[in-house]
């Protein structure tokens, strides 16, 4: 008798962990960081997804994209205090660090102020600010590092998957323009030309462009030769009823969403919201029927899944609820400038995201 | 298996059809190999077989190609993938996901194939195609030979009864084209998939052929047997060339059949020595000195300790597998790399450190992909850089493009022209600032026989004028063609340096075909023997 193997890969041993639970995770720390400005909170949410990310992440080349992501966080950083410095701060502010000189602009420029007063209330708002934003990217970063994009494309549902490749291809592009860059800058010396500088970077810029669509319909051409976009043959009429429920239902869900921002359609909008959403769920499943896609070995959903989402989850939502009880410490005031505290409540809550660097297995090795 | 009848190929600006006339059948299980000069319409022929002529190109297609009964002006690229897998000459631009199991597993995915039915499939390929140590490696960590052979695999685990392959070993070096080819005779003998092959490097694949399809401009395709096709092919590999001066029959296609009849030349030949290489002076000053030199590339130590010497009049090769460290010594002499230890001189200066206003008139790098340095509109626009770049008079590159190929329009656009006179007006831009010191990185890929014997013709006039010469390739055939000296590299070290005749006999990998037919003699070359016999 013959026994067919099951089609996920075992749950035990060495693996990886199911890209959904890892972005889901790092949504959970991502939010908790939206709900805060007190930056030894945020500096805490920070660690522990640098902890995780340290003790769960494989060996692959898009592991390594958790540094560039915390750069990108301290340049974010840095530009929000740069802008806090020469445009100054809605904030007022009686603690005066220094003055720059201030250029006078026309009467219509009314509310915009170029240099002036720099003041610690202004500053530090735009400290905790940037550092949430900061955070924010480090949690995407961690996210990106511990589970690739493209994995998290293959559990996406069939109707959503050509859109899916869309975006990853575009993903991918970056990294290629990058190196595309760095080849055309490096060529550009072999012209006499100088390397450095803005000029270098811009004379390139065009055959880095083209250089990009060529590849981009080579790729498009190798995806149709493998198949990429077969459809199934579906009755007319099921075809029909999808375009027309996710026509209808996005439609629902633009006008809800009218309804809600305007004043007045409290009363209306979210029922719309709920029917748009549903008419546009119920396309999609149809819509997976004209998808003949199957997929490859799906990563289970198991116990580590649960608890790694879980975490996520639990951080996120205690946030929400205790940010709620105690305003003062999770938004530390900065008129006047107070010291932040770091409420206990907090901290353990924010050690809640360590869990998956215990629950997660651990990514095989190999020497790459 | 592949029926075309009455086809013919026009693109919509083309003033001539890039295919006429075509009517054959490949039979099923068979190795049929694409031959003929560039521009003969080789890559069309491949793309009206996968569907992407005239799906995705464009053009008109007049007649009718039917792979295992499918029409493929009917039939979609994608709803072909289930009996046609197409590679193309760069892996990298084939794949769509990021590790080794998910890309052969994705064909699958796309006609929706059941899982465990995938599950098998993708051991077996892993298997075939001995890249069961690899599975889980990410895509961009492999060699060139690796990349290779997962496209291979990727579009094989869908079982399809047609493989189309375009130029499958031409970025690769001799090891790693063994690698590949054994895979696809295995294919062939085994699994009695049908395989079409355009290459150009026909010493490496024509004896594996059980067809041979010549495709020459305004002429009649013939398809016929490897020898006969051969016999009168205007591209021929060396050994072919062998035996039709020895007026060998049946022509031999391999170097196990050429040894077997070349006795009575090899008794010929005895006591004779090929006409040497014009001496060069050994006592003039270097032109490039390289002491110990160490690079790294990232964490990678892509140079450890390397020592060379450059000098006028003398061309060098430089092989060795893929990311052996080639391109990064050339890199290092034109200042791209700065050392990590030990130094590199060229022209009494240190290249990382001099302005490139000023290298340029020391060193110029011909790289890999000479649309690198291409940036202008039109040939005249990118003449007229080159002259104001390095200083010199205008006119200057255009006087040197029109002495190495005539013919290159002035209006053209640099990326319209065809890989050999886009090579050459490259060059002619680096040569425009007069460097003693020319390198040039795997000059001969995707070049036919006509543009190679064309480059080792400026080549040998350049050195003779007296400038130093080294290039790095993968082209056996040409460094011995070409080369007075040659060097190999591995791991970033040097393991053999010296005259090119001494270096690549002994070698099995580097050594040409001429020299593994008459070995232990020291012929390298079909021109040598040539001469030799009318001395």
């Amino acid at each position: 008798m013959s026994r067919t193997p099951p089609a996920t890969r075992p749950p035990a041993g060495p693996r990886q962990l199911h890209p959904g639970a890892w972005w889901l995770w790092a949504l959970g720390m991502g939010a908790a960081a939206t709900r805060t400005t007190n930056p030894a909170i945020l500096l805490l949410l920070a660690a522990t997804a640098g902890y995780v990310v340290a003790a769960r992440r494989g060996d692959a080349p898009w592991s390594r994209s958790y540094g560039a992501f915390l750069r990108l966080g301290l340049v974010v950083l840095g530009i929000r205090l740069v802008f806090a410095v020469l445009l100054g701060s809605p904030i007022p502010g009686t603690h005066v660090l220094f003055t720059l000189p201030e250029v006078p602009l026309p009467a219509w420029a009314q509310g915009v102020r170029i240099g002036g007063r720099v003041t610690v209330e202004g500053l530090l708002s735009a400290l905790y600010d940037g550092l949430r934003l900061a955070v924010l990217l480090v949690c995407v970063g961690a996210a990106n590092s511990l589970a690739s994009p493209a994995r998290l494309l293959r559990a996406l549902p069939g109707a959503l998957y050509e859109a899916g490749v869309a975006v990853v291809v575009a993903m991918t592009f970056a990294p290629n323009l990058v190196a595309d860059v760095r080849r055309l800058r490096a060529a550009r010396r072999l012209r006499g030309r100088s390397d450095r500088g803005v000029a270098a970077v811009l004379s390139v810029g065009l055959p880095v462009l083209e250089g990009a669509l060529e590849r981009s319909v080579a790729l498009a051409a190798a995806m149709d030769t493998r198949g990429f976009g077969r459809t199934a043959d579906v009755p007319r009429r099921i075809a029909a009823a999808t375009a027309g429920l996710t026509l209808a239902g996005l439609l629902g869900v633009c006008l809800a969403a009218y309804g809600l921002l305007s004043a007045g359609g409290a009363g209306w909008a979210p029922p719309v919201l709920l029917l748009g959403l549903a008419a546009a769920f119920a396309g999609l499943l149809l819509g997976n029927r004209r998808s003949v896609r199957s997929r490859y070995r799906p990563d289970p959903w198991a116990v580590p899944e649960w608890l790694t989402a879980a975490s996520g989850a639990a951080v996120a939502a205690l946030t929400v609820v205790l940010a709620g009880r105690d305003p003062a410490a999770f938004a530390p005031t900065v008129v006047p400038p107070t010291v932040p505290v770091l409420p206990l409540g907090a901290v353990l809550v924010v050690l809640l995201g360590l869990v998956p660097a215990f629950a997660a297995p651990t990514p095989p090795r190999r020497a790459s | 298996m592949i029926t075309f009848e009455q086809v013919s190929v026009q693109y919509a600006d083309a003033p001539a059809p890039a295919l006429s006339g075509l009517d054959l059948t490949v039979p099923e299980g068979e190795l049929c190999l694409l031959v003929g000069p560039s521009g003969s319409g080789k890559s069309t022929l491949l793309g009206t077989v996968s569907g992407l002529v005239p799906h995705f190109t464009g053009g008109v297609l007049r007649g009718r190609v039917t792979v295992a009964g499918r029409d493929t002006r009917e039939h979609r690229p994608r709803e072909l993938a289930d009996v046609v897998g197409t590679v193309g000459q760069d892996p990298a631009a084939h794949f769509v996901t990021d590790t080794v199991e998910d890309e052969l597993a994705y064909g699958m995915e796309s006609l929706g194939l059941p899982g465990d039915v995938m599950r098998r499939r993708v051991e077996e390929t892993l298997d075939l195609l001995g890249l069961a140590d690899l599975r889980d490696r990410a895509l961009t960590s492999l060699s060139g030979g690796q990349q290779q052979r997962v496209a291979i695999g990727s579009v094989l685990t869908v079982h399809p009864r047609v493989l189309v392959l375009d130029e499958p070993t031409s970025a690769l070096d001799p090891g790693a084209a063994e690698e590949v080819l054994a895979v696809l005779q295995r294919l062939v003998h085994d699994l009695g998939t049908t395989v079409l092959m355009a290459e150009h490097r026909l010493e490496r694949v024509v004896q594996y052929a059980d067809q041979v399809l010549l495709l020459a401009p305004g002429e009649e395709p013939v398809l016929g047997e490897p020898a006969e096709v051969m016999a009168h092919s205007p591209v021929h590999p060396p050994v072919v060339g062998l035996g039709r001066l020895a007026g060998w029959r049946p022509l031999p296609l391999s170097v196990r059949d050429a040894r077997r009849k070349a006795a009575p030349l090899r008794e010929r030949l005895d006591g004779r020595a090929p006409a040497g290489t014009p001496a060069t002076a050994q006592t003039a000053t270097p032109t490039a000195t390289a002491d110990r030199l160490a690079v790294r590339r990232g964490p990678v130590p892509a140079l450890r300790g390397v020592d060379l010497t450059l000098r006028p009049y003398e061309i060098t090769a430089l092989m060795g597998r893929n990311g052996a460290g080639k391109s990064t010594l050339l890199g290092s002499l034109v200042g791209l790399h700065a050392p990590a230890s030990g130094s590199v001189r060229v022209g009494g200066r240190t290249p990382h450190r001099t302005r490139p206003a000023e290298l340029i008139r020391e060193v110029g790098l011909v790289p890999q992909d000479p649309r690198d340095l291409l940036y202008g509109e039109s040939v005249a626009a990118e003449c007229a850089a080159a002259d104001a770049d390095a200083g010199a008079a205008p006119g200057t590159c255009r006087a040197l493009v029109e002495r190495l190929l005539p013919g290159i329009a002035d209006t053209a656009h640099p990326r319209d022209l065809s890989e050999g006179q886009r090579l050459t007006l490259a060059l002619a831009v680096v040569l425009t600032a007069r460097p003693p010191l020319l390198l040039l990185d795997e000059p001969t890929r995707g070049l036919d026989y006509a543009a190679k014997a064309r480059l080792v013709g400026i080549l040998r006039d350049l050195a003779a004028e007296g400038h130093a010469v080294l290039l790095a390739t993968h082209d056996v055939e040409l460094a011995a063609e070409l080369a007075h000296r040659t060097v190999i590299l591995a791991e970033g070290e040097i393991v053999a340096d010296g005259p090119t005749a001494e270096v690549v006999v002994s070698s099995p990998a580097f050594a040409p075909q001429v020299a593994k037919v008459l070995a232990p003699g020291p012929w390298l070359t079909v021109g040598q023997v040539a001469e030799a016999l009318r001395a």
